[in-house]
């Protein structure tokens, strides 16, 4: 799997504002088994300080995955999806994600190498508000296994 | 100084449940025969769903659903979720390697299944402050 490593520095530009629900944080704390009023309950939010129900650590993830879509699907990067594995995976927090949260992604690609026979992508996503205020900042290395 | 051990049980209901709130339908996450014909043993948990049981641990040891300012893991062993009741277990240990001036605690985590890590270089840096 050789994948071009021109694309390094690569920026993409912003994807279409991704609405942060109530219901969704409830959901995707449901099924992480997270049980802490604060992703629930308005009110518990609002006593720590957030305008509404705070998501869990990893649900940025929710919204980076289809934002790299415009990556992956990049036909002249040459990833070939279903050999994908999930390497590496950071957040870097200026706050947590809350509902009501109109969020933006640029991606860019950060790194591209290959070794011994498999691909390695490295994204880099800056989530913002639509009007611009940082929030979180992803990187996903992915590994795209070579044939054999 | 060490925090106490969470264990995490992990079925084919929770993958499921996960796949739906998180939208990865990638059906190495629920289907045999598609995870075995890509050469995996059986159905596999998504990495981000271990990631999540462990952020859980870490919010949870934090006290605080929002204190989590820095989070990240290294995937490197698949965790096999059997297709029976009982699934399997992950277990999470994690040790304070540094506490700073300006409020911050850095853990070490480590993660396994059946005795064999399932994540390295797990690191998350919470707010203590306040």
């Amino acid at each position: 799997m050789s994948l071009d490593p021109s694309f390094v520095g690569r920026t993409y530009p912003p994807t279409t504002p991704y609405q942060v629900g109530r219901e969704k944080i409830r959901e995707f704390a449901t099924a992480i088994g997270a049980t802490d009023p604060a992703h629930h309950d308005p009110q518990a939010a609002r006593a720590l300080g957030h305008p509404d129900v705070v998501a869990p650590p990893t649900f940025p993830f929710v919204v980076t995955m289809a934002a790299t879509q415009q990556i992956v699907d990049d036909p002249d990067l040459g990833v070939d999806y279903s050999r994908v594995v999930h390497g590496d995976q950071r957040f870097a927090y200026t706050r947590p994600v809350v509902a009501g949260d109109e969020l933006v992604c640029v991606n860019a690609i950060e790194d591209v190498t290959t070794r011994g026979g498999h691909g390695f992508l490295t994204t880099r996503t800056e989530i913002t508000t639509a009007a611009g205020e940082p929030v979180v900042t992803v990187w996903s290395k992915l590994v795209v296994r070579g044939e054999g | 100084m060490e925090l106490p051990t969470r264990t995490f049980r992990v079925t084919r209901a929770d993958l499921v449940r996960y796949a739906g709130a998180s939208g990865d339908f990638n059906p190495i996450h629920w289907s045999e025969r598609t995870a075995t014909k890509v050469g995996l043993p059986g159905v596999i948990a998504h990495g981000m769903f271990t990631m999540a049981l462990v952020g859980r641990a870490v919010t949870e040891w934090s006290g605080a659903p929002d204190a989590v300012v820095d989070y990240s893991v290294r995937f490197t062993r698949p965790v096999l979720v059997p297709d029976d009741d009982e699934g399997t277990e992950i277990e999470v240990a994690a040790v304070v390697r540094e506490v700073t001036e300006d409020g911050l605690t850095r853990l070490d985590i480590t993660a396994t299944c059946r005795g064999e890590k399932v994540l390295s270089q797990a690191r998350a840096t919470v707010r203590t402050a306040g």
